[in-house]
């Protein structure tokens, strides 16, 4: 039987993405009574934080810490709740009527809803040095979906760099699971720690900080740090063969068979962008961020955003902003049913908590403008087209103003990634080169199809009456 | 501040920029004024079809003086627009289809017109290999072919600039009125003045010409397009279709953009459209019939742009019928890109010297009001 056979042409609340936020939403909206639909890409739910959460090889070992276990308690109650879930499914299109498509097993579908919660979380901040397209060189996001869904660490000399949370998790995980490191790069500035300081205070009073000490404590007794890099290039003929890398007047290179690169991750945008979702420029965060009311509604009737993908915030952050998203279509939808699920402040007071040292964690980790705007010209941005930040500087001269003008230059952000790799970087380098704002010069337009969907998928999909009146009443 | 120019263009499209060009080599000192930036909408996102083929007999000798320039475009704008000739084809589905098109490539040749030439299934497989083996034939304008068009608008704003026109992008005009034998018109905090206003605004330009007295019944349409993943090399010809919508091109790089002109809906006043997948399923299933070839690709992007539509689908254009100085250039009801350069030679050749030497009557603002359709009887 197809999957979408199994699925009603309509309901009250779609969840996209199986994360921490859309797990939490999608159970509390199921318990309150509502039809509700969770959406995923991957073959399992947990989303990045959670990944494999239901079948990793190193589901009961110390490797990847107790936080991942936390995840199994989401899973579960959102298994009781009732909503309706489809797994290893692509959503290519939401629109303003809150038309979902969906595509799955060579079959496509349009199901509409209510509401819609997007939590599709965040991706990798781009990080763009000379030579980051050579194989061998990886983010230490993907490096961590190896470790957590197959057990893996790359094979060979590995060095880390970049700066963040995640850089010391994943260094800490690796030496758990037996790997070694030779070294890591570490690119958080001194002035960094100045601007953090203020915030020194409330990170104290949140649980990252001891166990952040901690990862890294564990980290630096085994491996070699390089404090305040300020250059890096990777450099190789067909692989990468080593990192070269500048601390102010120290340099040095290290040989690698693998380089992992992180600095930060940022919201995912796309699909609410292709949505009509508002955003605005976050400058401590340095990304888009759309623009929300305290429960996550948008500026489009009917689409929330819960999660990472509303601003970084961190997995318990996601989950309680993913509830509260809930909450608030449970009283439009059917307010006799909130005794049902838990009091908004109760919530409120949790996302409070759960935010705690945040505002610590984003400055101290602030990525420098070097490392966002490549200095060097030969340096690639666009790597679907292979766009140099010389080609995109020069298009500049000639007169464009803004990233939707560069892609018909360039073809920047025009490949199978829609410019996940060089949004940002695109915009931060044009309001450079221009001297506005990244608000002034705004982000790629964005549409749907937000991922690819195939021809004979969309050949395919049925004339469904309830979709169509859906589509066509707007 | 006031501030004067000879000629105000009202609107940044492939049509107002080469007006402005065109103007602008003629001596003239024209401004134009377009409220995001040249080639935002329909000028810069169409699918840079470059076509004389299928076209309304009152446009096919506008549309011969456009090719006539896009064969050396270079030349005027200094930059090759991205522009190939390889021609386009329309293909016959079935018999009943090429007769159709047997009848209209007759009538040309009686008006003297040769560009359009029947060709058979043998010919049509030599030049579309990939297409349906059931298609008995089609027709062949060998000279169309297709541009970049964001690239292109950009070109003659360029040009037009560095032969003197002034280019102010990022403002709105807001008002507009007569001041004694001149125009007013007001955009942000200034107001400009001269004897003569364009109204190329496109889509918007039914608000100016119903602002201005002479209301035109203008739909305001969002059409859409297509992009697949890379396919290996299988055409060099637009193909279009004449039963059922599909225009179709493969680019050098291996992509394929899929359009045809089923439309999205359009919200002008945020600059915002949606797509309707519903239609563009339609697409993606005709192409699936006609290109086995394409069966495996995948659709990797869309969009829509916002554009005028006539009722009968040709454009408003020429002098208005009701005050001395204003000109209209709009409603090109989505095949208007190929027709810029030539419409602006024909424009400035008509605000510089009170006459052009091809007709333009067919155009007339008044065409839709029950006055004219009585004169005409």
């Amino acid at each position: 039987m197809s999957f979408a056979s199994k699925l009603r042409t309509a309901y009250d609340v779609i969840v996209i993405g199986a994360g921490p936020a859309g797990l939490a939403a999608a159970s509390t909206s199921a318990e309150a009574g509502l039809t509700t639909l969770l959406l995923d890409e991957n073959q399992a739910p947990g989303g990045q934080i959670y990944r494999a959460i239901t079948f990793s090889p190193l589901k009961n070992s110390p490797v990847l810490g107790q936080d991942y276990e936390a995840g199994i308690n989401l899973v579960s109650s959102c298994e009781k709740s009732g909503a309706d879930y489809v797994a290893g499914c692509t959503v290519w299109s939401l629109d303003r009527e809150r038309v979902v498509g969906i595509s799955r097993d060579g079959e496509a579908r349009l199901i509409k809803a209510e509401r819609v919660i997007i939590a599709t979380g965040a991706l990798e901040r781009p990080f763009p040095i000379p030579g980051w397209t050579l194989p061998g060189v990886m983010t230490i996001g993907a490096g961590q979906t190896l470790l957590k869904s197959s057990g893996l660490i790359p094979e060979g000399r590995m060095v880390l760099a970049g700066q963040g949370p995640l850089l010391w998790l994943y260094a800490a995980q690796v030496l758990r699971a037996g790997g070694t490191i030779e070294a890591i790069c570490d690119t958080t500035p001194l002035k960094n720690y100045i601007d953090a300081a203020p915030y020194l205070p409330s990170f104290l009073l949140s649980k990252y900080w001891m166990k952040g000490l901690g990862l890294i404590r564990e980290v630096k007794r085994k491996v070699k740090i390089i404090n305040g890099i300020t250059k890096l290039s990777a450099e190789g003929e067909g692989k990468v063969k080593r990192l070269v890398w500048q601390a102010g007047g120290r340099s040095g290179a290290i040989d690698a068979d693998v380089v992992m690169l992180h600095q930060g991750v940022v919201p995912h945008v796309n699909l609410a962008m292709a949505a009509g979702v508002k955003h605005e420029w976050d400058n401590v965060q340095a990304c888009f961020r759309p623009v929300l009311d305290e429960s996550g509604n948008t500026n489009v009737h009917g689409i929330m955003i819960a999660g990472d993908g509303a601003g970084i915030g961190g997995a318990e952050s996601a989950a309680e902003r993913g509830r509260l998203a809930a909450i608030d279509s449970v009283s439009a939808l059917h307010p006799d049913a909130l005794s049902k699920v838990p009091a908004r402040d109760n919530v409120r007071n949790a996302l409070a908590k759960s935010m705690l040292g945040r505002k610590f964690l984003d400055l101290l980790y602030r990525p420098t403008k070097p490392f966002r705007i490549p200095q060097d010209d030969a340096t690639i941005v666009c790597r679907c087209e292979e766009i140099t930040a010389g080609e995109i500087r020069a298009s500049v001269a000639i007169g464009a103003t803004g990233p939707n003008q560069l892609k018909s230059y360039r073809r920047t952000g025009m490949g199978p990634c829609q410019g996940r790799l060089c949004g940002l970087t695109v915009t931060e380098l044009l309001a450079y080169e221009r001297g506005k704002t990244p608000d002034e010069i705004g982000y790629y337009r964005l549409r749907s199809p937000v991922k690819p969907i195939s021809l004979a998928e969309l050949a395919s999909m049925p004339q469904d009456d309830v979709a169509i009146k859906a589509v066509v009443r707007g | 501040m006031n501030q004067t120019a000879d000629v105000i263009i009202v609107g940044g499209g492939i049509h107002g920029c080469s007006t402005a060009l065109y103007l602008a080599l003629r001596g003239y000192k024209p401004l134009l004024i377009e409220k995001d930036y040249a080639g935002r909408h329909s000028s810069g996102v169409n699918a840079g079809g470059v076509r004389q083929l299928m076209r309304h007999v009152a446009e096919i000798p506008l549309s011969i003086r456009s090719m006539d320039i896009w064969d050396k475009i270079q030349d005027l704008v200094e930059d090759d627009c991205g522009f190939d000739s390889h021609g386009q084809v329309l293909v016959a589905e079935n018999n009943d289809e090429l007769a159709i098109m047997r009848e209209r490539v007759d009538d040309l040749n009686l008006r003297g017109f040769t560009h359009e030439e029947l060709i058979d299934a043998q010919e049509l497989r030599r030049l579309v290999p990939a297409v349906a083996e059931t298609c008995p034939g089609g027709v062949v304008s060998r000279r169309d072919g297709a541009a970049n068009p964001a690239q292109t608008t950009t070109a003659f704003r360029r040009m037009a600039e560095k032969r003197g026109a002034r280019i102010i992008e990022g403002v709105a005009v807001t008002d507009v009125k007569r001041a004694g034998r001149d125009w007013q018109v007001t955009a942000g905090d200034e107001t400009y003045t001269a004897p003569i206003l364009v109204n190329a605004a496109g889509a918007w330009a039914g608000k100016f010409a119903a602002m201005l007295g002479e209301p035109v019944p203008l739909e305001i349409v969002a059409p859409m397009l297509m992009i697949t993943s890379r396919v290996p090399a299988f055409i060099k010809p637009v193909v279009i279709l004449r039963g059922r919508k599909l225009s179709f091109k493969q680019f050098a790089n291996g992509i394929v953009m899929i359009g045809g002109g089923y439309l999205g809906r359009a919200y002008p006043e945020t600059n915002e459209t949606d797509l309707d997948w519903t239609k563009l399923k339609d697409s993606a299933r005709t192409v699936w019939e006609l290109f086995p070839v394409m069966r495996e690709a995948t659709i990797v992007r869309a969009w829509a742009g916002i554009e005028a539509k006539m009722p009968d689908d040709i454009p408003v254009l020429g002098k208005s019928l009701k005050h001395e100085g204003l000109y209209h250039q709009f409603g090109f009801s989505l095949h208007g890109f190929q027709l810029g350069p030539g419409t602006g030679y024909t424009m400035a050749e008509l605000i510089a010297t009170g006459h052009t030497n091809i007709s333009l009557d067919a155009f007339r603002p008044d065409r839709f009001t029950m006055h004219y359709q009585e004169t005409r009887q």
